[in-house]
């Protein structure tokens, strides 16, 4: 768990997001739209989705795209990990320049496996130089990784975790009637 | 404004300050206890993992809360200022009931040898070592008092290493789970001696409350059937229910106020409004756990005692200890997993002591089930914490797989410390604890070979591969935090005296874990209550006679 706070560097960039969210909420002939996101822009939304989905990928289980893991990250953030929306914030864009700097591709034409290698390389902190502060990579992905865990394997009340998929992969029992389901 | 003045305070709604609270409105004291935190419920979190006192990553379930809470914690070189749900704060909760609302509640009575570590092992260097003031035969009737008051449930059966006892305990141990079992059997082919975890839990209707129904969530959670027995559901009632004590919840205890003769005259304290109060007693009790008991007495200096209260010789808030935690993990070719909580139920004696050079040892039991996002924190070294692989291991193993720690006893240290911030303050102004030191490199040495004997207890019952895990060698403290206002009969070394009475303010006392002289080998809550009882029925005792009116 990290912890310490760090300040946002790159305030110019929440300043943009929240005008984005201003323009979400006066769009077309001023009908108000509802948002769904609460703490993310409806980019930053489809990346940490996107990574979700790396971290716990589906195979004979649904992964952290299903799970609804971006669901639980955005309301934390609005909520008890306000603290660390700077950080999404900044590391994200960084993320994305990464993809760019590594593969001349955005992130989303990447494959699958070109954006798990991606996340690996920021696990290690072997990122190309100039995008990410010194650490910053390791750390900030140490935070989604743990974050993404958090929602998928958290209970649903929280926002992720969707249908207990991953009690259901657990062959965990939810809810626990005490006295059926034990085996005792 | 002024509160009528009462005979007594007690500052913590704890494992200790709920007894001495019963104590002392049944022999009829006046009493007002204070807790920071509140009444809670089980309904209130349910059975939430991610608040939960084990992974309390989205807020500490019972207390106290991140808004107005801080500590600040040695990290390698430098002072970072932590949050109460982040591990580093070392947090044991706040809440009526304190950690023992929401605990494992393991109830383990110390050995006679814990009491007189400084005899059997001699000076160590780096260590300050000593014995207690008071032998475990000076605590056993109040150990005693604990398992039926609180209410016990054990066996020392088939356990040649159990303290001896003048009294069963009143209720009889939950039969082993299919890990239990399993190690039952492995223990006995390898010459150990297996019995059952001894835990204030309820295995048969008990004092007007049901038994234990074994769901999968109870450490780190309060007890959905109200069977796990704490203060709140025993010794705290008993206090209001006498007419002597007045709970105040949500109430901040500032600092201890003393007068010109150097005596405590009350407690200065914020209210749930945040407005200044100050309660008057003939005596204070301090009862707020091995952090912030020595806080409120560092916070309390004034011109007699310039350091802060009971700290002449600059002992407040040294030798600060939990325990060394270690242990092996093993997985199983087959599924070991029934769902039957709490799991931890098996343990075993055999290196507490005696083990061929080193200091003391440490308790082995099996873990409480292990909740899904606690479990991806347990990996053999260099698995991979995320991909496919991940959740391979989190799917393969969850079933099969089954953790034996220890609490090792660890050596207290002089620079193993709380103080207080000479900076950061928390919401109230107060100026928050400060954490630091390290853990005695021997400790390292004894969780090597604790390690070692959980692995070999694994391997024994059939685990197909295993992996240690040895304790840190960082700031120590936690869960099981103590030591910090060692009792002593040497005012020189010591912060108070067997009773809990504060050396040089004999109308103070500390009552908690921060007296012990050292932690045991063992979850330290038994001898936490006892030593309250014991403390308790002193001062009731000296009440009687002086009423602390010198």
């Amino acid at each position: 768990m990290r912890s310490g706070e760090k300040i946002a560097r790159r305030t110019f960039f929440r300043v943009s997001a929240v005008a984005a969210a201003a323009a979400g909420v006066f769009g077309s002939g001023c009908l108000v739209e509802r948002r769904r996101w609460r703490a993310f822009s409806e980019a930053e939304a489809r990346l940490v989705d996107d990574i979700s989905e790396r971290i716990i990928p589906s195979d004979s289980d649904p992964g952290g795209r299903f799970a609804g893991v971006v669901d639980f990250i955005d309301r934390q953030l609005d909520g008890p990990y306000e603290r660390y929306a700077a950080s999404y914030h900044d590391g994200l864009p960084r993320l994305a320049r990464t993809a760019e700097a590594v593969h001349s591709a955005p992130w989303e034409k990447l494959s699958d496996w070109q954006q798990t290698e991606l996340l690996a390389r920021l696990e290690k902190g072997d990122v190309p130089e100039g995008i990410w502060e010194q650490g910053q990579a390791r750390e900030f992905f140490a935070l989604l990784c743990e974050h993404c865990l958090q929602g998928y394997y958290g209970p649903p009340r929280h926002g992720g975790n969707r249908d207990y998929v991953s009690y259901r992969m657990l062959g965990l029992d939810y809810p626990q009637i005490v006295g059926r389901n034990q085996r005792a | 404004m002024a509160l009528p003045r009462v005979n007594a305070i007690v500052v913590g709604a704890g494992a200790a300050g709920g007894v001495v609270a019963k104590e002392l409105a049944t022999a009829g004291l006046s009493v007002v206890l204070l807790e920071r935190g509140r009444w809670q419920s089980f309904q209130d979190h349910d059975h939430d993992e991610l608040t939960s006192q084990r992974t309390s990553v989205l807020g500490s379930a019972f207390g106290p809360d991140d808004r107005r809470w801080r500590r600040v914690v040695r990290q390698g070189e430098r002072w970072v200022q932590v949050l109460p749900s982040e591990s580093a704060y070392q947090n044991n909760a706040a809440c009526v009931g304190g950690g023992t609302f929401s605990y494992g509640a393991m109830a383990w009575r110390f050995m006679p040898q814990d009491f007189r570590l400084r005899t059997l092992y001699g000076d160590i260097p780096g260590s300050t070592l000593a014995d207690w003031p008071i032998s475990y035969d000076d605590l056993e009737p109040y150990y005693e008092k604990v398992e039926w008051e609180i209410g016990v449930s054990g066996s020392d059966e088939g356990n040649p290493f159990a303290p001896p006892r003048k009294r069963e305990r009143p209720m009889p141990p939950k039969p082993y789970t299919a890990e239990g079992r399993l190690l039952y059997a492995a223990g006995l082919r390898l010459g150990l001696h297996p019995f059952p975890i001894p835990m204030l839990r309820n295995t048969v209707p008990y004092a007007g409350r049901q038994a234990c129904v074994s769901c999968r969530y109870c450490v780190g959670f309060a007890c959905e059937v109200g069977a796990k027995c704490g203060t709140h559901n025993t010794v705290i009632p008993v206090a209001l229910a006498s007419g002597n004590c007045e709970l105040r919840t949500g109430c901040v205890a500032a600092r201890v106020v003393t007068d010109q003769r150097g005596r405590a005259t009350g407690v200065e304290y914020f209210d749930p409004e945040d407005r200044s109060q100050f309660q008057a007693a003939d005596l204070v009790v301090l009862s707020a756990s091995a952090t912030e008991t020595p806080r409120l007495m560092l916070n309390s200096k004034c011109k007699l005692f310039p350091a802060g209260l009971g700290n002449r010789n600059d002992w407040v808030g040294r030798n600060l200890q939990g325990h060394a935690y270690c242990g092996a993990y093993g997985l199983f070719e087959r599924e070991l997993y029934d769902d039957v909580g709490p799991g931890a139920c098996i343990s075993s004696m055999d290196f507490n002591h005696g083990n061929p050079g080193h200091i003391g040892g440490g308790i082995l039991v099996n873990e409480f089930i292990r909740l899904p996002y606690l479990f991806t924190g347990i990996r053999p070294p260099g698995a991979a914490r995320w991909g496919l692989e991940h959740k391979q291991f989190q799917r393969d193993w969850y079933k099969r797989s089954m953790g034996v720690k220890s609490a090792v006893q660890e050596l207290p240290t002089f620079e193993s410390r709380v103080e207080v911030d000479p900076e950061v303050k928390d919401y109230w102004g107060l100026p928050v604890a400060r954490i630091s030191g390290a853990r005695h490199p021997r400790d390292r040495e004894t969780g090597d070979f604790m390690t070692r004997q959980a692995e070999r207890w694994l391997l024994e019952a059939g685990a197909i591969r295993t992996w240690r895990s040895l304790p840190g060698l960082g700031v120590s403290g936690g869960q099981h935090q103590a030591g910090t206002c060692r009792m002593g009969a040497d005012p020189a070394t010591s912060v108070v005296n067997q009773y809990g009475q504060v050396h040089d303010i004999d109308n103070l006392f500390v009552v908690d874990g921060s007296t012990q002289v050292n932690n045991g080998g063992f979850n330290p809550v038994l001898t936490i209550m006892a030593v309250a009882y014991r403390s308790a029925e002193y001062i009731a005792r000296q009440w009687n006679g002086t009423r602390f009116r010198s």
